[in-house]
């Protein structure tokens, strides 16, 4: 019987703002083409976990980091690595939609053209958009401004964006919490679409949220992964007392 | 609204006259340059070179001058703050050399402009022996106006917000790619902003030319950037306190023409600047 390979490899991973330790000594695998939900209060280390996939954590000054981060069999943190290379194979969204200030269109080859892509651009616009369920609504107004839309729509664009610089993995930090639940269910039908070909990573505050789009879920507390597994195991009868405590709601 | 009980009309009406007290003198200056200078105002006086010492005929080339200045100087000036600005805010670490370069930007720009002109003498017409030349003067306004600029455009670039800078970022842009793309465009409006407060003081300042680039009198346009030019506020300067038995409408019609040319310039650049701010934010 064949393997399944890891796509993500975390083992030993220290990170220190400073000298705040936010993350201590963290270690997980993760399949490919599974979605993967990281919960834990405020504070928790979840999103400083998810940016030290793609190394955004590399923008902010007096930062450290040890361990090892392997990324489809690349160690991300060698100095070999070319972290623009790393970005355009593990696309981010952001909590907060931020489509730059130009056109749908611009948006959404922004990625392409800054690899020197100038061809088929227009295809692939299509292509991004049917695939970020956004083709029919956005079909009209390519060269409308990016910020004419709603901030659900927004949110789904940014996803297109990410889309078109053609990622394996896509990074998701709170993609909902600036959303009203419709959107916010649009865009969970979206991660399930997008599940076949990506390996997706959520960061959310909303556990419902978290039973219902992933198929695996590591709980933070204070830097830590207390727990880290089948998502159905993590919210019906999880190994740890705090995980417990913590999906039942008597803290955070 | 309107103010009620005496403390607050007291508050009110001192607020009141101190934005009297401000505008009054500038209202009078327009005043006195226009209703004292635009008799002076003729195709000849704006086209024509000076007569009879300065005495009769135009003040073209000082205009031409005033413009050539104003244009070398931005041409200089714009670029060098704004990569010095882009690298302040994009690239510098915000250490102890950092601030050291805000301080002494800062009091680059609290030095008096007469001190720039002894400096342009110094190291432009002298040292570098370009002598006292268009190119002198362009090089001592762009020293002077340097610090509004670079200024400005950091603010316009701290502006910009952080998820413009992570959106490109993380879609594999470079950092150069993502300043290049989608900071430079965002911040572009506030650049232009500095650029307009520089000009408008290039355009009025008399020390900085006084020994680099301005002749006393010369009826002619220069022909390269190392001759000599006359400038509208030299002009003004010579012909108020040089040349006996010159008719007060001359005086004040050259004060209009540099009060207008400024002023022309500085709305130029605002409309460029609403221009470009109402095309990008749609």
């Amino acid at each position: 019987m064949e393997t399944t390979a890891c796509i993500i490899d975390v083992a030993g991973l220290n990170f220190y703002y400073g000298k705040f330790q936010a993350l201590k000594d963290i270690s997980l695998q993760l399949e490919p083409r599974k979605i993967t939900a990281f919960i834990g209060p405020s504070g928790c280390g979840k999103s400083t976990f998810l940016r030290t996939l793609n190394r955004m954590n590399d923008l902010i000054a007096g930062v450290r980091i040890d361990g090892k981060v392997m990324i489809d069999g690349r160690d991300i943190y060698a100095p070999d690595m070319d972290v623009v290379e790393l970005r355009r194979r593990v696309g981010m969204v952001f909590q907060r939609p931020n489509p730059f200030p130009m056109s749908i269109f611009d948006n959404i080859t922004y990625a392409p053209r800054m690899k020197g892509q100038h061809k088929g651009l227009d295809d692939l616009v299509e292509r991004t958009l049917i695939k970020a369920a956004l083709w029919d609504e956005a079909k009209d107004k390519l060269k409308a401004s990016a910020l004419s839309l709603s901030g659900g729509q927004q949110q789904r664009l940014c996803i297109a964006r990410a889309l078109a610089a053609d990622p394996g993995i896509l990074l998701m930090d709170e993609p909902c919490s600036a959303l009203d639940p419709v959107s916010t269910l649009r865009i969970e039908d979206l991660m399930q679409s997008l599940k076949n070909e990506y390996t997706i990573l959520i960061v959310t505050h909303n556990m419902q949220q978290a039973a219902r789009v992933s198929d695996y879920t590591g709980f933070f507390l204070s830097g830590e992964l207390i727990e880290f597994g089948d998502s159905n195991k993590i919210f019906t009868k999880p190994d740890d007392k705090r995980t417990e405590d913590y999906i039942t709601g008597r803290f955070g | 609204m309107r103010p009620r009980g005496a403390g607050e009309w007291l508050a009110y009406g001192l607020l009141y006259l101190s934005i009297i007290l401000v505008t009054l003198p500038v209202a009078a200056v327009l005043f006195i340059v226009i209703s004292r200078g635009y008799s002076a105002i003729s195709w000849e006086f704006l086209t024509a070179m000076p007569r009879m010492g300065m005495r009769a005929g135009g003040i073209f080339p000082a205009i031409m001058g005033t413009l050539l200045l104003v244009l070398g100087t931005v041409a200089i000036a714009l670029p060098l703050g704004v990569m010095a600005a882009i690298y302040l805010s994009e690239y510098a670490s915000r250490g102890r050399l950092n601030r050291l370069i805000h301080l002494a930007i800062v009091n680059l720009a609290g030095v008096p402009s007469v001190v720039y002109g002894l400096f342009g003498l110094g190291a432009f017409v002298l040292f570098l022996k370009l002598g006292v030349s268009l190119l002198a003067g362009c090089l001592t306004l762009a020293l002077m106006i340097l610090p509004v600029i670079i200024t400005a455009s950091e603010e316009a670039l701290q502006a910009v917000p952080q998820s413009f800078r992570e959106a490109s970022l993380a879609l594999g842009a470079t950092r150069w790619k993502t300043i290049w793309n989608v900071v430079l465009p965002s911040a572009l409006p506030g650049i232009l902003t500095g650029a307009i407060l520089g000009v408008g003081r290039a355009a009025g300042e008399t020390a900085p030319i006084l020994f680099t680039a301005a002749a006393f009198f010369l009826p002619r346009l220069p022909k390269s950037i190392f001759d000599q030019v006359m400038a509208l506020p030299y002009h003004l300067y010579i012909i108020a306190t040089q040349v006996p038995n010159i008719s007060q409408s001359v005086q004040y019609g050259t004060a209009l023409v540099l009060v207008g040319l400024v002023l022309l310039v500085n709305a130029s650049a605002i409309v460029l600047r609403s221009y470009i701010r109402r095309r990008r934010s749609w």
